[in-house]
């Protein structure tokens, strides 16, 4: 099917293939024979789809009748369509979580970068988070921040809040709790990314910087954190491509509302693909979320290489 | 001092599951309410007991172990196969397989979402296990992962079996496998934590509640039982109870798999 590279047939050596000799042939015959089911399956499931569904974009298709080929009237109706514009607007509001992600968790990778006796059952701790299912900690913050929730109370404990708040209930907050959530979850899987690059980093640099007389925060600001850009280069691409197809959060604790507030791109193509069953312009709206994604990464990685040096 | 600071960070980050709990183990009193009542007293097992007999979890404990381990075990061998002639073998077109393979992590994955979608409609493997594991069956990291592995082992340990006339597959089941166990052990780790948390593609190829893993299941019934917040509570309880011991009993291999791929 499709764009398969897959394995290639064992058979004799042709004829009239100098140079070649047979053990080579049985060789290369056994190494495509390991890979033929990986290739296979990721031929139809991985690679296959990626042309499949720019072709699918061109067509209206809704399962039960068969496809009808409608060339550009998708990419054409996406202009006038409101829930497009909306769930573009969500969606990149929502990449506002990512610098304020990544600043969190460089500090808390500094922080838990110490070899303190025990560290690794606070770096357990933060990470906790990260291994919880996505539907629990959707239930879970649903009931925090309801308006008689534990959230509410502390907030109102501390003197921040006067009133509470349906946070998710709230057409202007709401969209902000739900990312709330994805900093709560995400926070400990960006710490050990930026562990690992800290750890990289060979002391000799810092320790030059401060017997030059350098305060702590200058030794960060002018000698980790530099360094530590291939980390942030990858960390901040993994992040902002996560939070512009954000969709399970979304799904478990708001369902897009209150009045689409946080109707996100990624839950417009399940609506669209999934309940509605319009698999072609859903087809079509994977085809702009790809664009915007790509055109995200390749823009992230422009930012972080240019300047100074480059130590790729 | 420094412990405190990190102490407090550590009850913020953990404080909502820790709530979690408390209220699963309570069974007076009103989830909401205010001032709320953070400690469960008085505490029972109540909530446990009741969701495991009058709700179909332990179905969905079921269904979700079946999965799990059939994606680990066809991660394992699938990817073992893969990874073993890119590190160990000579062969034509070694190079563009390699390359298609780093391709696959730069590609937006949700297209693959609704085609795969229709691919398994046409199959007719709509609400059915190998609908649910076959897309997930060969991952990419998986393989990268192993081929580090094979990379590492030594060229003699190859020769010597080789000397005593086995064949690729028995040097590959024989002598490589049990070498590269640390990292098959990272990633069936991983593997498990994803299956068993995975919620969006069996959400979309089950439609009978009966075949629902956990995660599906629990807001399937979080929706049937709104009322009882409390016997969901449990229920959340159950599903991350083992996921949690099994990262608290593994994170070494954990941190360093992450740190090894950054991918996932």
């Amino acid at each position: 099917m499709g764009t398969d590279p897959g394995p290639r047939p064992a058979g004799p050596r042709p004829a009239g293939w100098p140079g070649v000799s047979r053990r080579r042939w049985r060789r290369a015959a056994t190494a495509y024979l390991f890979l033929a089911p990986a290739l296979l399956l990721l031929g139809v499931f991985t690679f296959y789809p990626v042309a499949f569904g720019t072709a699918l974009s061109l067509f209206e298709y809704d399962v039960i009748s068969p496809p009808r080929f409608v060339g550009l009237e998708h990419f054409r109706g996406l202009w006038d369509d409101r829930f497009l514009w909306i769930s573009l607007a969500n969606s990149t509001k929502f990449l506002l979580v990512v610098p304020v992600l990544q600043a969190l968790s460089i500090g808390l990778a500094v922080a838990v970068n110490v070899p303190l006796r025990g560290i690794r059952w606070f770096r357990a701790a933060y990470y906790l988070p990260v291994v919880t299912s996505m539907v629990v900690a959707g239930l879970m913050w649903r009931w925090l921040l309801e308006q008689d929730g534990v959230v509410n109370y502390l907030l109102r404990a501390v003197g921040l809040l006067d009133r509470p708040i349906a946070w998710l209930g709230h057409p202007d907050l709401a969209l902000y709790a739900v990312m709330f959530v994805t900093l709560w979850k995400g926070l400990g899987y960006y710490m050990v990314i930026y562990l690992a690059g800290l750890q990289a980093i060979s002391p000799e640099y810092e320790e030059a910087a401060t017997t030059d007389g350098a305060s702590r925060w200058q030794v960060f600001r002018w000698v980790t954190l530099p360094l530590l850009r291939p980390s942030i280069l990858l960390a901040s691409t993994i992040s902002a491509i996560a939070a512009l197809k954000v969709f399970e959060e979304v799904y478990v604790m708001t369902a897009g509302g209150p009045m689409f507030r946080t109707y996100t791109m990624f839950f417009y193509i399940f609506d669209k693909g999934f309940q509605q069953l319009d698999l072609g312009y859903a087809a079509a709206l994977a085809v702009v979320l790809a664009v915007l994604v790509m055109a995200l990464s390749t823009a992230n990685f422009l930012v972080f290489r240019k300047g100074g040096w480059s130590y790729y | 001092m420094r412990y405190a600071g990190l102490g407090a960070l550590a009850l913020a980050t953990t404080f909502p599951l820790l709530w979690l709990i408390s209220i699963a183990l309570r069974t007076t009193g009103s989830v909401f309410g205010y001032p709320p009542q953070l400690l469960p007293y008085p505490a029972s097992l109540d909530n446990f007991v009741s969701v495991w007999q009058t709700m179909p979890l332990p179905r969905f404990f079921l269904n979700t172990i079946v999965l799990a381990g059939a994606a680990v075990a066809l991660n394992l061998v699938l990817c073992s196969m893969a990874a073993y002639p890119l590190a160990r073998m000579e062969f034509p077109g070694r190079r563009v397989v390699l390359a298609l393979l780093l391709s696959t992590l730069m590609l937006p994955g949700h297209v693959g979402l609704i085609v795969n979608f229709v691919t398994l409609l046409r199959l007719r493997l709509i609400d059915t296990y190998p609908g649910v594991l076959l897309p997930g069956a060969v991952s990419v990291f998986g393989i990268l992962l192993l081929r580090q592995a094979f990379l590492t082992v030594p060229r003699e340990m190859e020769d010597a079996a080789r000397m005593d006339g086995a064949s690729e597959w028995t040097i590959w089941w024989r002598v490589m496998l049990p070498v590269i166990s640390p990292a098959l052990g990272v990633l069936a780790l991983f593997e498990f934590v994803a299956v068993w948390n995975s919620f969006l593609w069996p959400l979309i190829v089950l439609k009978t509640p009966d075949k629902y893993p956990l995660a599906v299941g629990l807001l399937y019934l979080s929706g049937l039982f709104a009322h009882n917040t409390r016997a969901v509570a449990a229920g959340a309880v159950m599903m991350t109870a083992p996921i949690i011991a099994v990262f608290l009993f593994t994170q070494r291999y954990f941190m360093r798999g992450l740190t090894m791929g950054a991918i996932r």
